[in-house]
């Protein structure tokens, strides 16, 4: 077996419509895990999502996932499951219609979609009651749970969520998330896109930050805050002299930044080389200068690289 | 070196999934006439197939049926197939029913649903078309149906011989056939139209015209028309008169099985091209 065929590929894929730019020049190699594209509204997200899954074509360049392509349909959409972010649904159709309609497309009998079906809708945590009632009367919630649960009935092994947690609430999100978490652990590629990072990014494997069509950086998280050189990093370590410890910081001149911890047990320090900082801080624990108690990133998750490499108004800083 | 490429082309033929395509075209069927067929949405489909039976009936109930105004009453029927239902009420209804199948769904935002689905493009485009004419087979050729029944029906002893003794069935067979033609013909241009254009009303506005003054056209051009083969079919040709003249040019006979393979060739080339402009389409829903 090719080694690169459990990954989804593009390879300098480009996408116009008419004048106006998709994507440009996208090459990305996505391993299994979860994965998650972010940027600001009208970035690019949803056209790679498509792009991935068929529903646009690439003006140039190549989309595999897995070593399929959407134009072998027969094969590729047993492998792939996409939950839209297209609030809209076939008219006049209960919950249990809806993935039934969608399972024996499959070609499956009606027991096994059934079977599935019903699966599927105990999964996003949708009630018997809702299963049978029309989808125009769904919450928003609701509706977003049935195009989640259309999109995992038929058990794919990647599973594509373009802004997934939208309409849902916090509890519903949890679940969501754990349900995300799950479906990883059992060896699923998940790719998402979601403003909201703070919880996307507890089980994301990797970041695609994407921009304007371009994508701007690639990779696991922490390796992603790290190749942004341009910005200093900041890193929260809990001590019992957190004044003295930045004071002999700045002494050293390894930091541009000292700002305490509200609770005065600590302090965040912002440098400009992480590696050089990390061996101060050795040789500070080994002196005994001060008792430390824990070390930790404090800037190098989805949000502060979203901040550093898009900025808030969404253009590339 | 032919013999062989002609082998494997036949081997690569035979292995593909026919079975799981014929079950999965069969489904998309099923949901489309489920949607379509018995919704609000195709009453006024109903209304342009059962005006004339309507009315008809109403003359059944009103007038009386002396066995001299058969042939006058034949000729009226005749009319109607030719200038009503090809002209208007199929073209019509079958713009209703197979510009929906596609761009009604794009208009819905639900087509992704299907293009999703493990489901060849050209599988849910033919699966879609078959679920289209029988949707406008069933409402039309009922129609058809109906209105001969009840245009004999009051002719007593001399509708029946006329009716099964005579030429009737032979007439009522031919109506058919010709509706069913229109069906399935209008319905490949306008399912391909409906890919084309965001509104096709007004491309389906230019087939209208283009069928008004195809029979006057070069005969090469008079081959892309759905009416000028069905024109071949009529049982009894009716002159048109004052606006009807308009829509009827007599043209060079043409044998009743040319006409039915010259317009079976054109709605196969018209599906195919379909097939093709399907594998290409795109989900915008913002641009429709």
């Amino acid at each position: 077996m090719n080694p690169m065929n459990d990954r989804i590929l593009f390879e300098n894929v480009s996408k116009f419509y008419g004048e106006v730019l998709g994507v440009n020049r996208v090459s990305l190699s996505i391993a299994p895990g979860v994965s998650t594209i972010v940027g600001p509204n009208g970035s690019g997200k949803t056209t790679l999502m498509n792009l991935m899954t068929g529903l646009v074509q690439p003006s140039s360049g190549r989309v595999s996932v897995l070593g399929l392509t959407p134009a072998d349909a027969d094969r590729f959409f047993r492998q792939v499951g996409y939950c839209t972010q297209f609030d809209s649904f076939p008219r006049r159709l209960t919950g249990m219609d809806f993935l039934m309609d969608a399972l024996l497309l499959h070609g499956m009998s009606e027991s096994e979609a059934f079977r599935l079906a019903r699966e599927a809708m105990e999964r996003v945590r949708l009630s018997d009651d809702a299963a049978g009632r029309r989808i125009e009367g769904y919450s928003k919630g609701m509706r977003q749970k049935i195009r989640l649960a259309q999109a995992i009935a038929h058990h794919p092994h990647v599973l594509v969520l373009d802004e997934p947690l939208n309409g849902l609430d916090p509890m519903a999100r949890a679940e969501s998330l754990a349900l995300f978490q799950e479906l990883s652990r059992q060896g699923m590629h998940l790719i998402i896109s979601s403003h909201i990072l703070d919880e996307v990014d507890r089980i994301s494997d990797r970041v695609i930050l994407i921009t304007g069509g371009y994508i701007v950086a690639e990779g696991d998280i922490h390796q992603v805050r790290r190749e942004v050189r341009d910005k200093p990093l900041q890193v929260l370590i809990r001590c019992d002299q957190p004044e003295r410890l930045a004071s002999r910081m700045f002494t050293d001149n390894h930091c541009v930044e000292a700002r305490l911890h509200p609770d005065g047990r600590g302090v965040f320090l912002r440098t400009g080389d992480i590696d050089e900082f990390y061996r101060l801080l050795n040789a500070i624990a080994v002196e005994g200068l001060v008792q430390i108690e824990a070390v930790a990133p404090a800037d190098d998750d989805t949000r502060a690289i979203y901040q550093y490499l898009i900025g808030s108004d969404g253009s590339p800083s | 070196m032919m013999t062989e490429r002609a082998t494997t082309f036949t081997k690569s033929v035979l292995s593909q999934p026919w079975g799981l395509w014929a079950l999965q075209a069969r489904r998309v069927v099923r949901i489309e006439l489920r949607r379509n067929l018995f919704s609000w949405k195709a009453a006024w489909i109903y209304f342009l197939a059962f005006t004339p039976t309507a009315i008809i009936f109403i003359h059944l109930l009103f007038d009386r049926h002396r066995a001299i105004s058969l042939t006058e009453d034949t000729n009226v029927l005749a009319g109607i197939v030719q200038f009503y239902y090809v002209r208007l009420g199929v073209f019509f209804g079958c713009l209703g029913i197979f510009a929906r199948l596609i761009r009604g769904e794009m208009i819905e935002r639900s087509l992704h649903f299907y293009l999703l689905a493990p489901l060849r493009r050209e599988v849910l485009l033919l699966g879609k078309f078959v679920a289209g004419s029988i949707s406008a087979l069933l409402l039309f050729c009922s129609a058809i149906g109906a209105d001969f029944a009840l245009m004999y029906a009051g002719f007593g002893p001399a509708g029946r011989d006329y009716v099964f003794d005579g030429p009737g069935l032979g007439q009522l067979q031919a109506y058919l056939v010709i509706v069913a033609l229109a069906c399935l013909g209008y319905g490949a241009v306008f399912l391909l139209l409906s890919m084309i254009f965001r509104n096709p009303t007004p491309a389906a506005m230019l087939v209208l015209g283009w069928e008004a003054i195809n029979p006057v056209l070069p005969s090469l051009l008079q081959k892309i028309s759905v009416a000028s083969y069905l024109r071949h079919l009529m049982p009894i040709t009716v002159p048109g008169e004052g606006i009807f003249a308009l829509l009827t040019v007599e043209t060079e006979p043409v044998a009743g099985w040319v006409a039915v393979l010259g317009l079976v060739t054109l709605i196969v080339v018209v599906l195919a091209y379909s097939c093709f402009r399907i594998r290409r389409l795109e989900i915008r829903y913002t641009t429709e």
